[in-house]
C-alpha cells in the first residue's frame, strides 16, 4: 500500500519514511540536472543568493522532453542520480533541501548529509517518461532557461509514484534489494 | 548506376526520429513482457509493468518513450551502385536529424564543447556516423538513440589472450553488476570482443541492434552469451537495482580478428528503452 505524501517534504515526514516505502507525492517539486546544480552551488559557495527557494523543496533530476502544443510537459523521466552526488551535500547542509528524486544509487557523502540534516532519496522509474508525465500536472520555467531541457522547472504533481531508495537512516534499497534476490 | 539526391536521405532520416523515440521494437516489447512474468520481486514484477505501459502509451500516444531521445547515432549501409548528388551523406544525415528532432519535439541534448563551453547545441547534432558500403543500388540507415545513463556505464579493457573465456566472463558480468540501477536495468548487454581498441567498442554497440531473443550463430558464443546472462540475472540486481531476477534481457557478443598480442573487450549497456529505427532508400 502506497503512501502518500504532500510536499513540502518537512524533517518531520523525511524521518518518518523508510527505504522500500511505495510513496505517491502530490504538490510542487523543482526540477534540476547537472548544469543547473552547478551554478547553484557555485551562488552557495559564494554566499550568494539562490533564485529559488530550497527549504524543505523536493528536487527531481529530470530534463524533459519539449511539450507538445497543448500539452503540460513532454516526457518526464528520472535522470541517473549519482552526477548529482558532487552537489547535493552542499544543498540539503547549506539550504535545507529535504527530497530528492531520480534514479541509480547515492554515494556515501549524499548519504551522510541526508542522515545529519534529514533529506530523503526517491527512485522513481527510468525510462518511464511518458507514463510519469500522466502524473505532472502543471510545469513552468522558473530559472535558467538558457540552459534548454536543463533549466529549473517548478512542477505540479498528482500520485507521482515512487520509492524511497535511501533513507534519512543510512538505510539503502540498492543494498537490501539486490542482497534478498541473490542467489 | 542509381541516382539518389541528398535530400532524399535528409527526408528518410528526418522521417525515422519520432518513430525511433516514441515505438519500441516488438522483440523488446516482448522482452520486457516476458521479463515481468519471470520477475520474482514483487516491486521488480511493478516496475516492469509499468515499463511496458509506459511503451504502449508512448506508442499509442506518440510520445517519447524516454525523455533522453539520445545522442543520434547512425548506421549507414551505402550501396555502391549508388551516386549521391547535392550535399555529402554525412551533411544530408546530419540535416534529417536536425529537422526530425525539432519536428518531433524530442530532446536536445548534445553540447558543443564536452570540456569548457558545454553549451547545448540546441538541435541534437551532430550525430555519430558509422558508415559502410555494400553491393547494390540502395541505402539502408539504422538510427540507434543512445540515452545518456547507460552510455556512461559502458567499459573498455584490453585483456590479454591468456585471460580467455573465463577473462571475459568475469569483465563482463563485473561491469553489469558494478553499474546497478544506473544504465537502467533490465539492460541489453552489447560486447565486442576482438578488433583493435575503437573495433571493439564499435561492436560492442552495434550488438545492441541484434534481435532480442536470437541465438548467436556460432555455438560456443552462444553458449556464452547464456551463461554471461544467467550469471547476470543471479546477482539480485533487478529492474532500476532495487532487487530483483530480470537485470538483463539478453547478452549480444561481435567479434572480429584480433592482433596475436591482444583481446579487447568492450561492454556497452542499452537501457530497456532499447530504440532503434530503420528504413531504406
Amino acid at each position: 500500500m502506497a503512501i502518500s505524501i504532500t510536499t513540502p517534504i518537512t524533517i518531520e515526514k523525511v524521518r518518518q519514511l523508510k527505504a522500500g516505502d511505495e510513496v505517491l507525492i502530490s504538490g510542487e517539486i523543482l526540477t534540476g540536472r547537472d548544469a543547473a546544480h552547478k551554478r547553484l552551488v557555485t551562488l552557495v559557495n559564494e554566499g550568494k543568493p539562490l533564485p529559488v527557494e530550497l527549504k524543505d523543496a523536493t528536487i527531481y533530476f529530470v530534463g524533459p522532453t519539449p511539450a507538445r502544443p497543448g500539452e503540460v510537459i513532454g516526457s518526464a523521466g528520472p535522470t541517473t542520480s549519482y552526477r548529482m552526488d558532487a552537489y547535493s551535500p552542499i544543498l540539503i547542509e547549506k539550504c535545507g533541501l529535504t527530497g530528492m528524486i531520480g534514479k541509480g544509487e547515492r554515494d556515501e557523502s549524499v548519504v551522510s548529509a541526508m542522515k545529519e540534516f534529514g533529506a530523503v532519496y526517491f527512485a522513481a522509474i527510468g525510462g518511464a517518461g511518458a507514463l510519469i508525465a500522466q502524473s505532472i500536472t502543471a510545469a513552468e520555467v522558473i530559472c535558467y532557461e538558457d540552459l534548454g531541457p536543463e533549466a529549473i522547472h517548478r512542477l505540479t504533481v498528482k500520485d507521482f509514484p515512487v520509492v524511497v531508495a535511501q533513507d534519512s537512516f543510512g538505510n539503502s534499497l540498492f543494498e537490501s534489494g539486490p542482497a534478498m534476490y541473490r542467489k | 548506376m542509381r541516382i539518389i539526391k541528398s535530400e532524399d536521405i535528409t527526408t528518410a532520416v528526418t522521417n525515422l526520429c519520432l518513430p525511433a523515440a516514441v515505438k519500441l521494437p516488438d522483440d523488446v516489447m516482448k522482452a520486457l513482457r516476458d521479463g515481468a512474468v519471470m520477475e520474482e520481486s514483487p516491486l521488480g514484477k511493478s516496475i516492469l509493468n509499468q515499463v511496458v505501459l509506459n511503451g504502449e502509451i508512448a506508442r499509442n500516444e506518440s510520445r517519447p518513450i524516454c525523455q533522453d531521445t539520445g545522442y543520434a547515432v547512425i548506421f549507414a549501409e551505402i550501396g555502391q551502385e549508388c551516386f549521391v548528388e547535392g550535399s555529402t551523406i554525412e551533411a544530408a544525415i546530419q540535416q534529417g536529424i536536425r529537422d526530425g528532432y525539432k519536428a518531433g519535439y524530442l530532446r536536445k541534448s548534445i553540447v558543443d564543447d564536452p570540456l569548457f563551453d558545454r553549451k547545448n547545441s540546441t538541435d541534437n547534432t551532430p550525430a555519430v556516423i558509422h558508415l559502410s558500403t555494400v553491393p547494390g543500388d540502395k541505402i539502408t540507415i539504422v538510427l540507434a538513440p543512445k540515452g545518456g545513463g547507460s552510455e556512461n556505464m559502458s567499459k573498455i579493457n584490453m585483456m590479454k589472450p591468456s585471460d580467455g573465456e573465463e577473462g571475459v566472463f568475469k569483465f563482463v558480468v563485473d561491469s553489469v553488476i558494478h553499474a546497478g540501477g544506473n544504465p537502467c536495468p533490465p539492460t541489453i548487454v552489447g560486447v565486442g570482443i576482438g578488433g583493435t581498441f575503437e573495433k571493439c567498442a564499435e561492436m560492442a554497440k552495434r550488438s545492441l541492434l541484434r534481435e532480442v531473443g536470437s541465438v548467436h550463430p556460432d555455438p560456443r558464443y552462444a553458449a556464452l552469451e547464456k551463461r554471461i546472462l544467467d550469471e547476470i540475472n543471479r546477482s539480485g540486481v533487478g529492474p532500476q537495482g532495487l532487487g530483483g531476477t530480470v537485470t538483463a534481457l539478453a547478452v549480444h557478443i561481435s567479434t572480429y580478428p584480433c592482433h596475436i598480442a591482444q583481446m579487447p573487450v568492450a561492454v556497452n549497456l542499452n537501457c530497456h528503452a532499447a530504440r532503434h529505427a530503420e528504413v531504406t532508400i
